[in-house]
């Protein structure tokens, strides 16, 4: 039987031949995630169970994120009982101040192509875009996870996006996903795996594939994923990581639906709250005012979205009207654009970069919007209150959109700046 | 588990997202403080004026967003054994079950129940009746193996029995 890459993957992990959207199989997990919110929490309802010992520590990471750096006491609690399970359970991959648990997965390898990969977080899915099938669960999942090394799913129906063509300059693959999620809305992918193929995603770079299968959880997705290429192997090979198997979905698959995009026609667009599937082209609220700009995010706060702010605001001055934090998604990124001069240009015009982590995106770190003002930002949600204050604004745009704008303390369209 | 449940109505729109019910400022607080500031941005207040035993009427994709368990335990605490939607974010959907809060699925009883109305659901024969109108609709059962955890109270207890067993 023909099968979609979700339904390849599950099949393998299930030890069966196939698989069919609707059947719930039970898989082996090849690796876990959880963070410093969570990780407490997991580790109560894992010895309310019962469990002694962990399945496999190699195959947990426990990373330090969301609360990075901590403002209070209650706060290095949560990481004070994390490192003390860490250690009493031999867990070595520990981040303490690494990075974004979505990135790290990422860059070092413990999410790989083929992978089933469950964390407690629902931008889980990013690593979908070197081709694992990665999604969220709750803590307490995770402890029952963290026991036996298995959880069960049910294999989801897929839609397939077709995108075929060449983003024009100054478009990215942010405006893309944010062009798809508004158009089958934040639940057009509810318990559906989406699959993102055609000419253009073999083009993008895989920092860009990750961007996308990031937010393919916005529109409800269960994974969000794409067959592994030659660029997806280099970075592995680099990690010297090559035990993983090169799956790609059946051309004759069979899909819920099949849609398809012309990449050289799209535009900016953004997502303005309360929701993300509220999309529009950017140019229907260019002129806005800004007060804040956020460049960072699992979604978007990687190397080339830093270095591309950084281009365009180079030898220019941020509106001083407008507070704009860069927060790159790890250490080694923040290294990067150290050493490429990216950091120092973004200072120069006036913004200022704070440690790699959640940062703002999570509303729980500094830097949190005033009830009334409107921050452009490069991350994923903009719900009530999702980074300050209920009425706060929040237009989610690409880390150029974002760049420029933050120059001209308004929306303004990053075509026109090239 | 418990066959039927009888409570009052909260009813709530279409993508309550989980920013709204626990916001994130508070995640990182004990549950038992933190709960009582559920739905702060759309509804402040709102744990005071629920009675154990009330139950949630939302609209579409309920729980969307993040995948903070800390919002459906939120609901189960301040004594809402179950939520009724037009459907849901699937994290939250799991999250729900895994934890004993009744998370059904039924596009029809948002028509039929209005804020304050009592309701009562008949797990086992999938029904919702408005004893305020004496209206109904239906819901079909939950998948066999979420039936097996619901029924040993939520994956912890389903958890705890199995390696209690194991261990004799």
């Amino acid at each position: 039987m023909a099968m979609t890459l979700a339904e390849k993957i599950l099949a393998r992990k299930a030890l069966k031949k196939e698989v069919a959207p609707g059947e719930l199989v039970t898989v082996a997990v090849d690796h876990t995630m959880t963070y410093d919110l969570f990780c407490p929490s997991v580790v109560e309802a894992f010895k309310e169970m019962g469990f002694k010992q962990v399945w496999n520590p190699n195959k947990i990471a426990i990373i330090f994120d969301h609360l990075v750096p901590a403002k209070n006491a209650k706060e290095v609690e949560h990481f004070k009982v994390s490192l003390a399970f860490a250690r009493a359970q031999g867990i070595t991959k520990v981040h303490q101040h690494d990075g974004i648990c979505h990135q790290l997965l990422f860059e070092k390898g413990y999410s790989r192509p083929g992978d089933v990969i469950l964390g407690t977080d629902s931008h889980t899915v990013t690593t979908g875009g070197v081709g694992a099938f990665a999604t969220g669960i709750g803590y307490t999942e995770m402890a029952s996870i963290w026991g036996t090394g298995e959880i069960w799913l049910k294999v989801p129906e897929t839609l397939r996006f077709e995108i075929e063509g060449e983003l024009a300059p100054g478009v990215s693959a942010k405006d893309l996903i944010l062009k798809i999620i508004g158009d089958i809305g934040h639940a057009g992918a509810t318990y559906k795996a989406m699959e993102f193929g055609g000419t253009l995603i073999g083009r993008l770079s895989v920092a860009q594939r990750l961007t996308i299968a990031n937010m393919s959880v916005e529109a409800g997705a269960k994974a969000g994923l794409m067959a592994p290429d030659e660029k997806v192997l280099e970075h592995y090979r680099e990690l010297g990581i090559t035990d993983f198997p090169m799956l790609r979905p059946d051309p004759d698959a069979a899909y819920r639906s099949v849609s398809r995009y012309d990449a050289s026609k799209l535009v900016p667009m953004v997502s303005c709250s309360p929701a993300v599937d509220n999309v529009m082209p950017l140019f229907e609220v260019a002129g806005e005012e800004v007060r804040k700009a956020f460049l960072g995010s699992c979604t978007n706060g990687r190397l080339e979205d830093i270095e591309m702010a950084a281009s365009l605001v180079r030898g220019k001055k941020i509106h001083p009207k407008v507070e704009m934090i860069v927060t790159p998604a790890s250490r080694t990124i923040y290294q990067q654009a150290i050493q490429s001069g990216a950091v120092a240009a973004l200072v120069e015009a006036g913004a200022y970069v704070t440690v790699p982590a959640c940062g703002l995106c999570s509303g729980i770190n500094g830097g949190v919007v005033a009830d009334g003002d409107t921050i452009i930002s490069s991350n994923n949600r903009n719900f009530l209150g999702r980074m300050g204050g209920p009425t706060a604004r929040v237009i989610l745009a690409s880390p150029a959109s974002v760049a420029v704008s933050a120059l001209a303390g308004k929306v303004v369209d990053p075509r026109e700046y090239l | 588990m418990e066959n039927n449940l009888t409570g009052n109505a909260w009813k709530f729109g279409n993508n309550i997202d989980t920013d709204i019910i626990m916001p994130s400022q508070y995640l990182s607080w004990p549950l038992e403080e933190s709960y009582r500031l559920a739905f702060e941005p759309l509804r402040k207040g709102f744990a005071d004026l629920v009675t154990p035993g009330d139950v949630i009427v939302a609209g579409s994709n309920f729980g969307s967003g993040s995948s903070r368990e800390q919002a459906a335990q939120a609901i189960f605490r301040m004594g809402i054994r179950a939520v009724i939607a037009n459907s849901y974010a699937r994290i939250f959907y799991r999250n729900a079950l895994n934890i004993g809060l009744y998370a059904i699925e039924c596009p029809e009883a948002e028509a039929i129940i209005e804020e304050g109305n009592r309701v009562k659901i008949d797990l086992d024969r999938g029904v919702l009746l408005n004893l305020s109108t004496a209206r109904e609709a239906s819901f079909g059962p939950f998948p066999q193996n979420l039936r097996k955890i619901m029924e040993a109270g939520g994956l912890v207890e389903y958890m705890k029995k199995r390696n209690h067993q194991e261990a004799r």
